[in-house]
């Protein structure tokens, strides 16, 4: 079936619950630990990547929120 | 430029201007050209979960306890992605209810309780006191650090005198502020546009002095980034600071603060206030929902640097909550500290006007109210508005609250350092959450449930994190937290049941968590719901139901009259004439009340109508119990309201079932289609068969025709060749009539009409039987016919002339297409799995993949008409496979056509199942097609 005005409000909840388990994925233990784990040559990688893991979910959302509301 | 005068007057001057935008905000929200109807705005209202906890503590909890700092964040981070989802939800449950805080809505969910929406009221109350008074704590130790740099800033408040302290004026002003513009309107669920649009404003400043910090350490103490971070590598000390290690509690504590903030950010009482109560337009949470997260990540942007560079100039003043400020201090730089002084003021008077009016109004509508209502002589005084004390309560409660505030400062407030208030705090208002957000989801959470959950929560919270407190405040003993209680180990606080190694805050999370969700829930299920609360559950839960508008819930009678005596006691005129003109407006012309208007019955619209103003001002529980005592009878219409939902859930059944429905008409319309399409094509081919069945005949009959009349014109034949013409006649009638007979079989077969008598019977016996029936036949061909009988006997149930007739037609029909020059047959009987098959192969030119299958078709032969002439081979029916088949299909088996193995040509095989051993004849089973 094609996609039709009823069903997009659908798929952009969808889209949300999927970005919700990647926050979830991204912010917790065991993808945490490996980054930690990671060597570094100074400080630990782990403040840069939930920065660019937030910035990135960031990003994600509004797109998925902006662009949603212009239908 | 360090001077009291100065910074004071920049402190006040600021707040001052606080003053103006709040009233430009309301002045704009009269005209009706709203400030803060924006997305922007309402996002920059919602920062006001940073505090000056953030504006100073962050950097200090990143100096001390690596990037832990930043779950403070990522929590409420994870919580605004869900705001679509799950805010939403309460922001329209929060619009059609009237709810005026986070008490209230707890309250009306579990049935308008008023005891549960007291209890959390007075927990908010014990939890967020302490966060306010770290608030006013962080103004005077930012002040202190900035009059008395280099020195120490070691205030202590016990030596000066409360006047001397700015925290006290500060909380002053603040007092007179929140009772300006929070306490405008009596109603309390409307919104407060000009305190959001200034702290709106606030959140503005805090992050323009936080970011202005952070550049200034980065680019101008240091040379960029690049730099500072070079410097920290070369600093072996620090090479660990911002891993997962300095993180107290590890993964585990990683987790727990992550779920903390995540709770705490729906669950403290401010926050309620600027996501649910003051949302204006619940489109903003769009925005709002990345918006927000990307505020979070501009103000931690520089955390990291500040703490980095604060510990590389070897910990200035000691203190890692300060060097926010001590940083710049250093530098020599006058106007920079100034601004971050303005900004962790912004911060902390943001903070403490949206919790104070949250607060103040839980305290009014939750706590007093109640007691009030009850107390019999101010319910009788019927004479005289309430709602002047109903104001006046709220604004006692605001002066009251921030006193309280300062005094838990003064008192108490050096022996914590900012975070630990804060996070003692978080934990506490999160046990909230399970209450609040399993009654949003399951409808069967009940009232005791919800209560006992709260309570057991609080409890366990208290001992885990607030008693441990006081001990590290010098209160009590310490041996409380190191022998625990009595000296009985598994009880000491911050290793309950002996679990240890876990940070204080996750360990205290997971106790009163389990505790409250265990009780809420376990309660829940072995409690009975009153039928209001049923009603309130399932509003809440079916919230965003489109079909579930705002419906009448009274049904009882009233007049018109004491409805309006009612209202206008508690909520005065204007308010009440509001009320009622709505409704006249819709029903009659006439505004003004006339005393026959007063004797009509009201109209259970204007009821409705009347509790939501009630509660907008008073709280669920308190309006519900004012509109009972004037309306008598049935008070509530529950039945309607549970049967409006069973018919929406109906509604939504029916619709289901439709699409169903519909989806299956469109299958069935295809398959008739399919079914359409397949007719036609049996009709073209029975046409087909005809035709062919015609020609067929006509054929033999031609030839039959031609020779009778030659026998009877030529008198003068001579008799042998007579004999001859004789002979093509019989044998083209004998032709004729096993044409007809197998005519009638396939007919026979294809209507089901053909009568088989299976018996048990050998399949080599038959195979044999068969070989010597048409040995003779093939010999005059000159064929090669061999046997071979792997299996014998070979017992199979069948029915014997009509197998013998189908192995002749095989064993026919290979003679037919073996080789020319040397035609050879063979004929094999063995065994496979639970089958005997008996397959005949020969060796002509063999049967191509895709004429496998079509030979089996009636008159298939026919198609090869001409090139079966050519090679002057006898032509059969084509009619012997196809019913063959027919035959050997009713029998349970299958016949196909392979490659043949040991010749070179096509092999055709029979397969039929093997007979049960022992079987008496008699109780043979039928044998299906």
């Amino acid at each position: 079936m094609s996609i039709t005005p009823q069903h997009r409000p659908r798929r952009v909840q969808e889209r949300l619950v999927a970005l919700i388990i990647l926050a979830l994925l991204l912010f917790c233990p065991p993808l945490l630990l490996v980054i930690d784990a990671l060597p570094a040559a100074g400080l630990s990688w782990l403040p840069l990547y939930i920065f660019i893991a937030w910035a990135t979910l960031i990003g994600l959302t509004a797109w998925l929120m902006e662009d949603g509301s212009k239908h | 430029m360090r001077t009291d005068p100065v910074i004071l007057s920049v402190a006040f001057g600021y707040l001052a201007l606080l003053f103006v935008v709040a009233a430009w905000g309301d002045r704009r929200a009269e005209q009706g050209r709203s400030l803060i109807g924006s997305p922007t705005v309402y996002a920059l209202s919602i920062a006001v979960y940073c505090t000056a906890w953030t504006f100073y503590g962050s950097v200090g909890r990143a100096a001390e306890h690596g990037p832990s700092f930043l779950l403070i964040y990522l929590g409420p981070t994870l919580a605004m992605l869900m705001a679509p989802l799950l805010i939403r939800k309460m922001v329209r449950i929060a619009a059609r209810q009237r709810i005026t805080s986070i008490a209230d809505f707890i309250s009306a969910r579990y049935g308008k309780s008023s005891s549960l929406g007291a209890l959390v009221a007075l927990f908010a109350l014990v939890t967020i006191t302490p966060y306010i008074a770290l608030q006013l704590k962080a103004i005077t130790v930012s002040h202190a650090v900035l009059v008395n740099y280099p020195d120490s800033a070691d205030t202590s408040l016990v030596d000066e005198a409360f006047w001397m302290d700015k925290s006290f004026w500060v909380a002053l002003v603040l007092a007179v502020f929140i009772i300006l513009f929070g306490t405008r309107h009596l109603d309390a669920s409307e919104r407060h546009e000009g305190m959001v649009a200034a702290i709106a404003l606030e959140s503005l400043v805090k992050l323009i002095a936080f970011l202005a910090v952070g550049i200034f350490v980065v680019f101008v103490m240091f040379e960029g980034p690049g730099e500072l971070f070079s410097q920290v590598a070369a600093t072996p000390e620090l090479a660990q600071a911002m891993s997962l290690e300095s993180v107290p509690g590890g993964a585990t504590g990683w987790v727990g603060m992550l779920l903390l903030a995540f709770l705490a950010f729906f669950t403290l009482p401010r926050q309620f206030q600027v996501l649910v109560v003051e949302n204006v337009d619940e489109q903003h949470l769009k925005r709002a929902s990345w918006l927000f997260p990307l505020y979070l990540l501009a103000i931690n942007l520089f955390v990291i640097p500040i703490a980095m560079a604060g510990l590389l100039l070897g910990g200035l003043s000691g203190d890692p909550d300060s060097f926010v400020l001590t940083l710049p201090l250093s530098t020599g730089s006058e106007g920079l500290p100034l601004l971050v002084f303005i900004g962790g003021l912004s911060a902390a008077t943001g903070m403490v006007i949206v919790e104070t009016i949250a607060l103040s109004t839980m305290v009014s509508n939750q706590l007093i109210m109640p007691l009030l209502l009850r107390s019999k002589r101010l319910h009788l005084g019927t004479k005289g508005e309430l709602a002047g004390w109903l104001l006046g309560i709220r604004r006692v409660a605001i002066v009251l609250i921030l006193l309280l505030g300062y005094l838990y400062h003064a008192l108490i407030g050096d022996a914590y350092s900012l975070v630990t208030i804060g996070l003692v705090s978080f934990a506490g208002v999160a046990q909230f959450a399970p209450a609040l957000l399993i009654g949003l989801y399951w409808r069967g959470a009940t009232h005791q449930g919800a209560t006992l959950g709260l309570i057991a929560g609080f409890m366990v919270w208290a001992y885990t994190l607030l008693i441990p407190g006081f001990v590290q405040s010098g209160w009590l003993d310490a041996g409380l937290i190191n022998q625990g209680p009595w000296g009985i180990g598994w009880l000491r606080p911050y290793a309950l049941f002996g679990l240890e190694g876990w940070d204080i805050y996750t360990h205290s999370l997971l106790w009163s968590l389990l505790a409250n969700v265990g009780l809420l829930a376990g309660v829940s299920l072995f409690t009975r719901q009153t039928p209001l609360e049923q009603t309130q559950a399932a509003l809440f839960t079916e919230a965003m139901n489109p079909n579930l508008q705002a419906t009448s819930l009274w049904h009882g009678k009233t007049t018109q009259g004491e409805l309006r005596e009612l209202l206008s006691r508690y909520l005065g005129m204007p308010a009440t004439r509001r009320v009622f003109a709505v409704s006249t407006n819709q029903t009659t012309t006439s505004l003004s009340p006339t005393l026959d208007d007063n004797e009509q019955p009201a109209s259970t619209e204007l009821i409705t109508r009347a509790e939501q103003a009630l509660a907008g001002s008073l709280g669920s529980a308190s309006a519900r119990v004012l509109i009972n005592s004037v309306v008598r009878g049935e008070a509530l219409d529950l039945e309607s309201i549970l049967s409006i939902l069973d018919t929406t859930s109906q509604t939504l059944e029916y619709n289901r079932r439709l699409e169903q429905k519909s989806q299956e008409l469109a299958r069935i319309g295809e398959e008739l289609r399919g079914a359409n399409e397949r007719l036609r094509e049996l009709d073209r081919l029975k046409d087909e068969f005809v035709a062919m069945v015609s020609h067929e005949l006509r054929t033999p009959l031609t030839s039959i025709r031609a020779f009778a009349e030659i026998l009877r014109d030529g008198e003068n034949l001579p008799d042998e060749k007579r004999r001859h013409f004789l002979g093509v006649i019989v044998h083209e009638s004998q032709r004729l009539s096993r044409l007809i007979e197998e005519i009638l079989d396939l007919a026979r077969l294809e209507s089901g009409r053909l009568t088989l008598n299976p018996q048990p019977l050998d399949l080599a016996h038959l195979a044999r039987h068969s070989v010597d029936a048409i040995a003779r036949l093939q010999e005059n061909r000159g064929v090669t016919l061999k046997m071979q009988l792997e299996a014998e006997p070979a017992p199979i149930i069948g029915d014997p002339d009509r197998l013998e007739q189908v192995i002749i037609n095989l064993l026919d029909n290979a003679g037919k297409f073996a080789d020319d020059t040397a035609p050879e047959v063979l004929l094999r009987v063995y065994r496979h799995k639970k089958h005997y098959r008996l397959s005949v192969e020969d060796n002509g030119p063999g049967i191509s993949e895709d004429e496998r299958e079509r030979v089996f078709e009636k008159f298939h032969q026919i198609q090869q008409h001409e090139e079966e002439k050519t090679r002057g081979r006898p032509k059969g029916s084509g009619l012997g496979l196809p019913i063959s088949r027919g035959i050997v299909a009713q029998l349970g088996g299958r016949l196909w056509v392979e490659n043949a193995t040991s010749l070179d040509g096509a092999s055709l095989i029979m397969e039929l199942p093997e007979a049960p051993p022992k079987e008496p004849a008699s109780s043979e089973k039928p044998i299906a097609t």
